[in-house]
């Protein structure tokens, strides 16, 4: 079989995973100024090698193999790169790239320093989540892909407190207990499965797994993990005050990349290790959990002051995004998730999501290095200050409302086209109101950094127009992928984007979204509203804020450890009893 | 007869194992855990993992004990606090529920396990000889699933990034770790002086005979990193610097003599880690000879923890006066208070 | 009861009492240890699986007490970069507390 030989392509494998650890290490030894200077060199080369494997892919037309050692599996581990590995890979690629001339404003060594603490750990760590991340998508063996979540975990942890203020400790402290519970949970799936089948190689297991209780055991078990990880609602403990208290670079990394690894797992497990075990109730509940994420996670959103955890509860919106396709991929006459227009559709949603979040990200932080603050609510003349930054901020949020040809617009319409074609309607409602709920937050921030300032606006530093062009590329970027994702798929997925459908379904969404921003951004957004409007919309105003605080409130609830952990395993109790009540007698 | 002693050491280990959860004083627990790994080592004795027991003695048990008894050392009354933030009755009645509804589905999916036993052993032992090492896990370890070990020793290193990233700025390039003084008439001193000799043999010994018999570059570089801790705290020599040449030459060069040893591989033998015909042996020893010095680095520094001293501290001096003694702080793996 | 099925159920105790721990203990370095429990479990469920698998003449399936080797070394790294993010938010903050601060009075 093609799938325990290595092919020609396969080569470039290994050097894929180990250049970004290889820079690390030369990091390490050289110190100092150099730890930059070899991040920069190693950057093109990683880039250059997802080029290479690309292209190799198309070539060959088949899924790319290398047995390491020459060690076949199961006693030899084996890695692969399959269409949605080649596609994390590439946009991974570009994100780090992307990042790192970002970062470099931020995490230079400053002169006179010999080596700075900040600078050091940050590029190091950079390498080190880009090579935990290839490894993910490339490692065919269960227990490696351990390997390379922990060393995603290790990696990604420091990265939230880089500032050091107790807060980001605190909030790093979470994440890391948590990440560890998940990981036990998954590592306890893994031997189960050892034990039932002899082997961790995926394409052999696939082969061997049954739909049986150890089997259902092992991925509700390993789900819940990989959950926690993710931080989906309701297992997003961790995800607010880390991704909004790191420094932006950091929080690009951690936002747009650092969970697409445990997320992508998941994708691995229940579309290639154990399709046959997946029931159509434990698929739906992976779409209701992303559902929630999404309402939940947008209201607080457009319920938050600061523009930095604005954009971290959109992550924790987006996720919700990214576990729409689960059900919408379950095959019901053969009673198994199948690989298709559903699984494209959600693997660029996660592209276009890194790029167009790694973007936002970005602009936050230049906005909050320009003015020393990042108050959404003092964000007037902003945009007259920094027309290039606003420009790469509200662009990525246009990308991820999904308006064509953002990749957001492509992967939704691959979706919507998977809920027609299984009858399942409600989740066409998900899918088109998570874009209203996207625009209310876009609206909200561009109503405020569009406003007219009194006095001038002063700038406590000097944005670097390096940064600026980085953030505004990554989302440029994100905003034309679907004529890029035209390569492999058809031509008429995409619309002409002034065509009259096209343009009244991002007016309606556009409106919906300043319904929202109007009803419930915590500062009111327009002055006017509240004057001159009637009573009734004050009311209406009123009742809308009471709702997004009742939402803070349950959010603030849920993000208790308590009540998470407790979540965690009923969720994964939940798996367990859904995989068995869905099951084919 | 060996049934119920495997009996006894099971339930002993369930009863340390909930004691250590349940116990109100955070030293209690954590002395209770240090017992609890060295009764797991007991276990792995009894399944027939000589390897796993070694390296659950001085990794499980030793080196993270020791880690959990120095913090418990520095929680600073911490501890009545979060007693306070204890979960309710209603939280710790779901908690039990949901516990034991896990430990029942895997007691069942235990209890359901195929028969005949899936098992890789009989390809272990049919293409061990190709490694030429006798010690089958050897042959996993640093063959067949040679990326896992290279993967281990990138981990430790990201660890020890991220634990050196958590030092105030003001410390970047110091040391880690309080400054111990010598206590010329101590008993730590005479054991430092003592026992490094002993321990630097032994853990040698374990690294050579890990290639055929139970040991390896872990147990070894466990003990080695022990007889540095030791030494250290003796205050006989004080932690590197941590921007030093050779220390991050010693730590590097583990993964990267693996690497290349790998690409050495993918040149001759046409596989990445892969190893040319009767070549093996002599290149696993060189990848372990590489490993050593990375994993006795790391797993010490690991146990230093983040940089606490500025790089301009003096080392610590040989042979003080009795005046360095009422300064000195306990040591690590010392008493508490 | 063979040894090694005695293990393997014992390790599945082991597991729910590590999970307990993790849930109620307040303090981070109980959890910790809790986390430690828990792992252990894990591993001693593997191992009794491997000595399940012992085949041509050796006591036990050496892969995956080869990758319990792995395994154990990861916990270890895994367990000193908390205890290290735990001393540094003690000394930072005087607390150890996990819970979020509570939200500003505006």
């Amino acid at each position: 079989m093609e799938l325990w030989t290595s092919t020609h392509g396969g080569a470039l494998l290994a050097p894929a995973v180990l250049l970004p650890f290889v820079g690390m290490l030369l990091g390490l030894l050289l110190g100092g100024r150099q730890v930059q200077r070899v991040a920069f060199v190693f950057m093109p080369l990683g880039l250059a090698l997802a080029v290479g494997i690309t292209v190799a892919w198309l070539r060959e037309g088949q899924t790319l193999v290398y047995l390491l050692g020459g060690w076949a599996p199961p006693l030899g581990i084996a890695l692969r790169a399959d269409g949605p590995a080649v596609a994390m890979l590439l946009a991974v690629a570009g994100v780090v790239c992307g990042i790192g001339i970002y970062a470099r404003a931020d995490f230079g060594t400053p002169l006179g320093v010999k080596e700075s603490r900040a600078a050091f750990s940050y590029w190091l760590l950079l390498m080190a989540v880009w090579g935990a991340l290839n490894l993910v998508f490339v490692s065919g063996d269960l227990f490696t892909l351990y390997v390379a979540l922990e060393l995603l975990t290790f990696a990604g942890v420091p990265l939230v407190c880089l500032a050091g203020s107790g807060e980001t400790l605190r909030a790093a402290l979470r994440y890391m207990l948590f990440a560890l519970c998940g990981s036990v949970l998954y590592l306890l799936g893994a031997v189960l499965l050892y034990g039932g089948y002899g082997t961790l190689d995926i394409p052999l297991l696939a082969d061997a797994v049954q739909p049986e209780p150890i089997a259902r055991t092992a991925l509700a078990l390993m789900t819940a993990g990989l959950l926690a990880k993710t931080a989906l609602f309701p297992l997003h403990i961790w995800l607010p005050p880390a991704h909004g208290g790191a420094p932006a670079a950091a929080s690009a990394v951690l936002s747009a990349l650092v969970i697409k690894g445990s997320w992508f797992l998941v994708v691995r497990l229940w579309f290639d290790v154990m399709p046959g075990v997946v029931t159509l109730p434990s698929a739906q509940l992976l779409g209701v959990l992303g559902a929630m994420a999404i309402v939940i996670g947008s209201v607080v959103a457009l319920r938050q002051e600061r523009l930095k955890l604005l954009v971290a509860y959109s992550t924790m919106a987006q996720i919700g995004y990214l576990f729409l396709m689960f059900p919408l991929a379950f095959d019901a006459t053969g009673n198994t998730l199948m690989h298709g227009a559903a699984l494209t559709g959600g693997l660029l949603q996660a592209v276009s999501h890194a790029t167009a979040k790694a973007a936002m990200f970005m602009a936050a932080g230049l906005i909050y290095a320009a003015l020393g603050h990042d108050r959404i609510a003092d964000l007037a003349g902003v945009a007259r200050a920094l027309p290039v930054t606003v420009l790469a901020f509200v662009l990525a949020g246009i990308a991820l409302m999904g308006v064509v040809p953002s990749g957001a617009y492509l992967a939704k319409k691959l979706l919507l086209d998977a809920a027609d074609g299984s009858g399942q309607w409600w989740w066409t409602i998900v899918l088109q109101g998570g874009a209203v709920f996207t625009a209310g937050y876009v609206v909200l921030v561009l109503v405020n950094v569009l406003r007219r300032r009194s006095a001038a606006l002063i700038l406590v530093k000097r944005v670097s127009r390096r940064s600026e062009f980085a953030a505004l590329v990554l989302a440029v970027g994100s905003l034309l992928l679907a004529l890029a994702a035209l390569g492999p798929l058809p031509g008429h997925l995409v619309s002409n984007p002034l065509a009259h459908k096209e343009l009244a379904t991002t007016v309606l969404v556009l409106m919906g979204g300043a319904l929202l921003a109007l009803g419930l951004s915590r500062a009111p957004l327009l002055a006017v509203a509240r004057s001159a409007a009637g009573a009734n919309e004050g009311r209406l105003r009123h009742a809308a804020v009471a709702i997004g605080t009742a939402f803070e409130h349950a959010d603030r609830l849920v993000r208790r450890w308590p009540f998470a952990s407790i979540a965690l395993l009923t969720l994964a109790a939940a798996f367990g009893g859904l995989l068995l009540v869905g099951a084919p007698k | 007869m060996t049934a119920i002693v495997s009996l006894v050491v099971a339930l002993l280990l369930l009863w340390l194992a909930l004691w250590t959860v349940v116990a109100r004083d955070a030293f209690v627990a954590v002395a209770g855990f240090v017992v609890y790994g060295l009764l797991l080592s007991l276990v792995w004795v009894r399944l027939a993992g000589i390897d796993v027991a070694l390296t659950e003695a001085a990794i499980g048990g030793g080196l993270t004990g020791a880690l959990l008894l120095g913090a418990v050392g520095r929680l600073r009354g911490t501890e009545a606090a979060a007693w306070s933030e204890r979960s309710g009755a209603c939280t710790r009645a779901f908690a039990v529920l949901l516990s034991v509804s896990v430990a029942t589905v895997l007691a069942l999916c235990v209890l359901t396990l195929p028969e005949p036993p899936p098992t890789l052993a009989p390809q272990a032992a049919e293409n061990l000889a190709a490694t030429g090492v006798g010690n089958p896990i050897t042959g996993v370890l640093l063959a067949f699933r040679a990326l896992d070990t290279l993967l281990e020793a990138v981990v430790l290193v990201i660890a020890l990034i991220g634990v050196w990233s958590l030092a105030p700025d003001r410390f970047w390039g110091g040391r880690p770790g309080p400054r111990y003084g010598a206590d010329p008439d101590g008993i730590l001193t005479y054991l430092a002086r003592v026992l490094p000799p002993i321990g630097i043999v032994v853990g040698l010994y374990l690294f050579w005979a890990g290639a055929d018999h139970p040991g390896g570059k872990f147990q070894s570089a466990t003990i080695l990193a022990a007889m540095w801790m030791l030494v250290q705290m003796a205050g006989l020599s004080d932690a590197p610097r941590i921007d030093s040449r050779w220390l991050r030459a010693g730590i590097v060069v583990g993964p990267l003599v693996f690497v290349a040893v790998g690409v050495l591989g993918a040149w001759q033998a046409g596989a990445f880690l892969g190893y040319p015909d009767g070549w093996a042996k002599p290149m696993i020893v060189v990848i372990e000879l590489a490993l050593l010095p990375t994993l006795v680095l790391v797993l010490a520094l690991l146990l230093n923890g983040a940089p606490a001293r500025s790089a301009d501290s003096p080392p610590a001096p040989g042979e003080t006066s009795l005046s360095a003694r009422s300064t000195r702080p306990m040591p690590a793996g010392g008493t508490r208070q | 009861m063979t040894v090694e099925t005695l293990f393997a159920l014992c390790a599945c105790a082991l597991v729910g009492i590590g999970l307990y721990g993790l849930i109620v203990q307040p303090h981070p370095l109980r959890k910790l240890v809790a986390f430690n429990i828990m792992g252990s479990g894990v591993f001693v469920l593997f191992g009794a699986l491997a000595m399940r698998g012992a085949a041509a003449g050796m006591a036990a399936d050496p892969v995956p007490q080869a990758l319990l080797i792995t395994a154990i070394v990861v916990a270890f790294a895994a367990t000193a970069v908390t205890v290290a993010l735990l001393l540094r938010l003690i000394e930072s903050t005087a607390t150890a507390s996990l819970a979020d601060e509570p939200p500003s009075g505006d």
